[in-house]
């Protein structure tokens, strides 16, 4: 839940602040140094604070006459400040220059909309005419001249984020009651220009985005009390055409009747949005107030009124509001935690379990997916032959507007594009927000490309895939090729994900991935790549590292007869060792092998398929369970530590189950007589431990049930009040 | 209302004996039990079960069989080898007959009640004729080796089944002949246990039931000798059995405290072939069930760990009442503690001792539910042991705190007591007056100048009390009309003036003290009395009845008072008249002259006439929802009964002053810890 904590004054506005919109400040941007703000009035004078300490550190003014055009900000690699004037007029000084006058000094040749400092990019400068250039580029030839791109749009609001090494700044601007966004890779020189969706009659007041995996998303606060969210994706290659943002809405401003006319807004996390605004009920006077809502739940969390009235303004650094309040600036403290359906009904366990996987509109699926399936398949004999000769069409089917084809359509046309063509579309088209049946696509975009590989055997986008596996909310049914062809391609870190993630795949699946995990080397999987957070913290990876190592120790003898007798040492070792030294298996398989205990299953389904596993590998597979088991046993609590590691139950039920189906074999087999036996001694010491923690509970809760009758004593005086 | 300081009082170590046999008036409403002691009860099953006339016990009359014959005359058995008749009216003994065949296990009477037989340890079933004024012997039948545990009469009167070691048998009681012999070990003869046969029952169809050591009850056909049931119900003894009169069911209980009810049911819905089907589990005891009945409503059972268990019969009860419930007894329904007021002593009767405790006190006061500091300790003072092989009858101490009497069968005793400081010391009062014994119940007057002796035939003796340490036999109040009964309770006037007395045939006398004559009758009611007091200042007689009714009688005026007459059109609360045990005790708080203070073994009650009674949608026990209202809401929720049953289960309480209160608890749990360890069970999971 999110909540509001007390708040505090910072300092008092000047004349030119105050209430309204129109009036405040111009803005608020962070310090050098964390806890530190800098505050541009709409007059002369940027002040930088220190919040914790509710002081002013520094104050700078320019000349009678001039007037800051745009927020200072500061420099965060050389703590220089930078500012504009009269909005042709650059100013740098550093935190011990007084005076402005004597200050460095450019004047440029353009208006200066905004400039965006980045922690690691350095500022970029975003002139009025949509024109940008990073400050080194400017201060090398400030009177440059900087082209004009928007011509006669008015820039509404500008954001920049940092894209691996480099600042993309984002921009909207307005025209004639049209939206438009812009998105430049600053060093790369590339603009993106995209219309947004228009949604007449209201239109977007304020604007806040953030970039999360080579996405941007866009929030707007529109007129009509709703938050949109919009999705552009930081594409690889330029495409001319201008394209049309379609957007989804995010949160509807209002609580059982009561509308918040919401004037500003800023993101708190993945689920929360704070939107400072006037809460209007109707026929009562609208207050004004600064409120938390989840999205994910679209719920208001909490909400503050804010009775001296406020500029309509809100910034949110490190935690904390700021906002002008009556005449004075004034900070609150925010918490907001994850929030789940369990903790707002409160019955939150354990965060770490990963997202519920949502729902699937099945009716939205269905059939273009299976056209494109059908399509696919009956085009497979053809395609090999006209491959070359379609690659002209390819072009003027990726040119089309993806926005007016369908899914299937878009698909149908993509399946003999080239590879990099194809999974750039698909990136894209995944990047769009058309939420109610964006599982559908989803699918259809993984049966493409899943299609796609079954027909071309060198064809494998094991990263491509990995990405919209972990990223998305994906089930085994709504493609249910993609692991068999993961297994195919012996993708263990796939089907480990997939094994994590999906919540319904099949036994026979399940006993292919175990199947293929234990069977695979060791060797091989120590150049793989395997999410190994399960077993890092009870295996000791470090070990059994060494004794890799050791093994290929060369010496001048014969390596490989060293390795033979090496091996055979080591195994016979870990056959000594049984009660859960040494781990059996490699920390990789270990980790793999934790993703299968933790699916899902039927035992009546999965029996059958159990029997079938090759006796060597059901010996080595008891065998780590065993030494999970002991692992379990050393705590006092039975569990492992570590995420996404196996409980107890988990490995007991694996066990029987192991048995159960392996038990002719065991019998017969002399290797797993040891194993077996010392197995059955541990279970039979743990029965006795547990039986007599039994007789011990029995005990101590016949002794607390005595405690309870409290009737220790044979004489005392008590009050007894009789109403 | 106000706050009290309560003494609260556990070291009253009271042990209740073990139940050792029951037996259930033939078509009558009275239930007849033994205790492990000797000590004789009789309980009322048409009165909720009250407990109205208690013999007690005799070191040497140990009783093994009680059974009623002739009607309303109940006959004891036991290892002295008499066979004892008891007065129910006298509560004593009335004469004992040698049965003279060693020690006697079992009893039976043949079911028109005017043949007695007896089973004796040299192994001979002896046959006595119940005569008016006494019994006679009528003959021996076969003697055989091996003691009779246990008899049954062929409901004909023919025929008697007689349980041993290993076997039983089947007795012509015309010829005396041994007409069957049955061995019941073999089929286990390899173990060489011995099988006991507990008890038996010997069914008008001819098939002799029997219960045995090896946890079996086996039902038999005596004619052919064949076994024609066998249901193993526990792993150790089988100790008791009985049968309805419908002869449709049985209860037995075993050592191990479970209780089971077999039912003849049909084999198959309207069929005529019925068999025996082991149909309810029950298990209310910790020990040994030594005894059980089976009532016409009722599965009875008694154990070792001293409860009377009634558990009545669904399908038996017309309408879910009062009578429907279960309910347990492991208390007396009489009073065994007094009180000195003033000298604040309480004195606690046991079966053969008497001790004499001083209460501790405090300086503190304190909050509703806290524990005060102590500044002194309570004080075992005095214990004092009757002498004789006699139980104590009844006990008292007199207000002052200086006088403490007791009475058995054939002895009173007067003793004063003398405080010096700290030290007391006791002195025994040489000649006592000669009087009717024993003494039911015995009543100090509010001065302590006087001492009341209830008596048998409806007498209350008075004694004036001499300094410094002597007594005079006043006079002798005897009921207008001769009753054969006994007084079991007293209730003297503060003032001196009043004196009341119930008897046995629930009539209640007053008489006027300072003329020395008959005053006044109550209206009978047709219920036993259970508690009764006078109004220190009203001279009200209140009067609790075991059906939980509440009366309230002007002595002055001879009739009962408004208010009671309120209460009896207004109904009491349903609640209030559910409850389980009677009320024991009724006092009275002098400050406050409409309250009326009295409790059964669950709760304590202020009643509060001054209040508006509750009607059955109110909440009866409402003083915990009272304590969380605020005061201005609380007046409206405020009606006559303020009842506490914070403690439990109590056996005495009373007024020591207007603030405070002494209440005497007798936990459960510490009863158990004195009873032998029960029979070792596994329970699952342990």
């Amino acid at each position: 839940m999110a909540a509001l904590c007390e708040s505090f004054t910072l300092g008092g506005l000047g004349p030119s602040g105050g209430v309204g919109l129109g009036s405040g400040l111009l803005a608020l941007e962070p310090g050098p140094d964390p806890d530190h703000v800098l505050l541009t009035d709409r007059g002369r004078t940027a002040t930088l604070f220190k919040v914790s300490d509710q002081k002013p550190l520094g104050c700078w003014s320019v000349k009678h006459g001039q007037i800051l055009t745009c927020p200072v900000v500061c420099n965060f690699e050389t703590r220089e400040y930078i500012a504009v004037h009269d909005d042709k007029v650059l100013r740098i000084w550093k935190n011990k220059d007084i005076n402005l006058d004597k200050v460095f000094k450019a004047t440029l040749s353009a208006d200066v909309y905004r400039i965006h400092s980045l922690p690691n990019g350095g500022p970029v400068v975003l002139f009025k005419g949509g024109g940008v250039r990073t400050l080194d580029v400017l201060l090398e030839a400030p009177q440059q001249e900087i082209e004009n791109i928007i011509s006669d749009e008015v820039i509404k609001w500008s954001e920049a984020f940092m894209e691996g090494q480099q600042p993309v700044l984002i921009f909207a601007t307005e025209k004639d009651e049209d939206f438009f966004v812009y998105v430049q890779k600053v060093k790369m020189n590339s603009l993106h220009k995209y219309k947004l969706e228009q949604q007449e009659p209201s239109k977007p007041l304020h604007f806040t985005a953030y970039i999360k995996n080579k996405i941007i998303t866009l929030l707007c606060l529109y007129s009509n009390d709703s938050v949109y969210k919009v999705l552009i994706p930081l594409q690889q290659n330029t495409g001319e055409e201008e394209q049309i943002l379609s957007k989804s809405l995010l949160l509807n401003l209002s609580v059982s009747g009561t509308v918040l006319k919401g004037t500003s807004f800023v993101v708190l996390d993945k689920d929360h949005v704070a939107v400072l605004g006037s809460l209007a009920t109707s026929g009562e006077e609208s207050k004004e107030c600064l409120t938390i809502w989840n999205t994910k739940f679209q719920t208001l969390q909490t909400s503050k009124e804010l009775p001296l009235g406020t500029s309509g303004q809100l910034w949110c650094y490190e935690e904390k509001f700021f906002f002008t309040h009556g005449k004075v600036l004034t900070v609150i403290m925010y918490k907001c935690e994850t929030s789940s359906l369990a903790a707002a009904v409160g019955k939150l366990k354990d965060n770490q379990t990963p997202d519920v996987s949502s729902f699937i509109d099945w009716n939205t699926l269905g059939d273009e997916e299976l056209v494109v399936s059908f399509q696919s398949q009956q085009s497979v004999a053809l395609k090999s032959e006209s491959r070359m000769t379609l690659r002209s069409k390819r072009n003027t089917a990726a040119k089309v507007q993806p926005d007016s084809l369908s899914v299937g359509q878009l698909l149908l046309n993509l399946k003999d594009a080239s590879t990099t063509v194809f999974e750039d579309e698909l990136r894209q088209l995944l990047s769009k927000a058309q939420m109610p049946d964006l599982q559908a696509t989803i699918g259809c975009v993984l049966t493409a490309l899943i299609n796609r590989c079954k027909t071309n055997p060198k064809y494998y986008p094991r990263n491509f895939l990995l990405q919209i596996v972990q990223t998305r909310d994906l089930s085994y049914s709504l493609c249910p090729d993609l692991m068999a062809v993961a297994l195919e391609k012996k993708d263990v870190h796939l089907l480990q994900v997939c094994l994590q993630r999906f919540p319904d795949i099949p036994e026979e699946i399940t006993y292919a991935c175990l199947k293929l995990f234990l069977s695979i080397s060791e060797a091989y999987l120590q150049r793989i790549d395997v999410n190994l957070e399960s077993v890092v913290c009870y295996i000791d990876v470090e070990l059994n590292n060494k004794e890799v190592k050791t093994e290929i120790v060369e010496n001048g003898f014969n390596a490989e007869l060293e390795q033979d007798i090496w091996d055979t040492q080591i195994t016979k070792e870990t056959h000594r060792a049984p009660d859960g030294e040494f781990c059996p298996v490699g920390p990789q398989k270990a980790a793999l092998l934790n993703a299968v205990l933790h699916s899902a299953y039927s035992e009546t389904f999965l029996l059958p398929h159990l029997k079938n596993l090759p006796a060597q590998q059901a010996i080595l597979f008891l065998r780590y369970l065993y030494y999970l088991y002991v692992k379990c046993s050393e705590k006092i609590n039975t569990t492992l530590p570590g995420t996404r590691s196996p409980t107890i139950n988990q490995i007991m039920d694996w066990m029987c189950l192991l048995i159960d189906a392996q038990f002719t074999v065991m019998v017969m087999l002399p290797e797993a007589k040891d194993l077996l036996s010392n197995l059955h001694k541990f279970v039979r010491a743990q029965v006795r431990f547990y039986s007599e923690l039994n007789k011990i509970e029995g005990s101590l809760r016949e002794l607390q049930r005595l405690n309870h009758q409290k009737d220790s004593q044979t004489y005392s005086i008590e009050v007894l009040e009789l109403i | 209302m106000g706050e009290f300081e309560v003494h609260r009082v556990r070291f009253f170590g009271l042990v209740p004996a073990g139940v050792r046999c029951l037996a259930c008036q033939p078509r009558g409403a009275r239930l007849a039990l033994a205790r492990t002691d000797g000590a004789v009860e009789i309980y009322n099953c048409s009165a909720n079960y009250f407990q109205e006339k208690v013999i007690p016990g005799h070191e040497a009359r140990s009783v093994e069989a009680l059974c009623w014959a002739a009607g309303e005359r109940l006959f004891g058995a036991g290892l002295s080898g008499d066979i004892t008749e008891y007065d129910l009216a006298g509560l004593r003994v009335a004469r004992s007959l040698p049965g003279s065949g060693g020690p006697i296990w079992s009893m039976a009477a043949n079911s028109s009640g005017t043949r007695l037989a007896v089973g004796c340890e040299d192994g001979s079933v002896k046959l006595f004729q119940v005569i008016p004024g006494g019994i006679q012997f009528e003959r021996n039948l076969d003697r055989r080796k091996g003691r009779i545990l246990c008899l049954s009469w062929h409901p004909s009167g023919t025929h008697i089944a007689a349980g041993s070691i290993d076997i039983f048998r089947v007795l012509d009681v015309s010829s005396g002949q041994t007409v069957q012999r049955v061995m019941v070990n073999y089929q286990v003869q390899k173990v060489k246990r011995e099988c006991v046969v507990w008890s038996i029952a010997f069914l008008s169809s001819g098939t002799v039931v029997t219960c045995d050591s090896f946890g079996r009850v086996q039902f038999w056909d005596w004619e052919r000798g064949t076994l024609l049931e066998s249901h193993t119900v526990s792993t150790s003894s089988v100790l008791s059995l009985a049968v309805s009169e419908k002869e449709d069911s049985i209860i037995v209980g075993t050592s191990t405290g479970a209780t089971y009810q077999f039912q003849l049911l049909p084999v198959k819905m309207g069929s005529l072939e019925k068999r025996w089907v082991r149909t309810k589990p029950f298990q209310h005891h910790t020990h040994d069930v030594r005894a059980v009945a089976h009532s016409s409503t009722a599965l009875i059972s008694g154990g070792l760990d001293a409860q009377l268990v009634i558990r009545p019969l669904m399908e038996k009860v017309q309408k879910k009442s009062y009578d429907a419930a279960l309910r347990k007894f492991t208390f007396p329904h009489r009073r065994l503690v007094s009180c000195a007021r003033k000298a604040r002593l309480l004195l606690f009767q046991f079966s053969q001792h008497l001790e004499l405790w001083r209460l501790g006190s405090t300086d503190e006061t304190g909050e509703d539910g806290e524990v005060l500091p102590l500044r002194r300790l309570p004080e075992h003072l005095v214990q004092l042991k009757s002498k004789g092989p006699e139980h104590i009858y009844c006990s008292c101490v007199s207000p002052c705190g200086s006088w403490v009497a007791y009475s058995t069968a054939s002895r009173f005793h007067l003793y004063r007591v003398q405080h010096k400081g700290d030290s007391v010391s006791i002195k025994k009062v040489p000649k006592v007056p000669k009087l009717l014994l024993p003494a039911y119940q015995l009543q100090f007057s509010a001065d302590s100048s006087s001492l009341f002796v209830a008596s048998a035939r409806g007498s209350v003796h008075v004694l004036q009390l001499l300094e410094p340490g002597g007594c005079k036999h006043l006079h002798t109040h005897r009921p207008p009309s001769e009753s054969p009964e006994a007084v079991y309770l007293l209730a003297v006037s503060a003032d001196g003036h009043w004196l009341a007395a119930a008897g046995g045939d629930w009539t209640i006398h007053v008489y006027n003290l300072k003329c020395s004559k008959h005053h006044c009758t109550v209206p009978t009611y047709s219920c036993a009395v259970t508690a009764l007091a006078i109004h220190p200042l009203t001279n009200n007689l209140v009067i609790a009845y075991s059906d939980q009714q509440l009366f309230e009688f002007s002595i002055p005026e001879k009739q009962y008072t408004a208010w009671s007459r309120t209460v009896q059109s207004c109904g009491l609360h349903t609640v209030w008249l559910e409850r389980d045990s009677p009320i024991t005790h009724i006092t009275f708080n002098p400050k406050n002259p409409s309250h009326i203070l009295l409790h059964d073994t669950y709760m304590f009650c202020v009643l509060d006439k001054s209040l508006p009674l509750p009607d059955n949608s109110a909440l009866l026990m409402n003083q915990s929802t009272l304590k969380q209202l605020p005061e201005t809401a609380r007046q409206r929720q405020l009606h006559a009964f303020k009842i506490c049953k914070k403690f439990q289960p109590l056996l005495f309480a009373d007024l020591l002053d207007e603030k405070c209160l002494v209440m005497v608890e007798r936990p459960i749990m510490d009863i158990k810890t004195q009873l032998p360890l029960p029979v070792q069970q596994k329970k699952f999971g342990t």
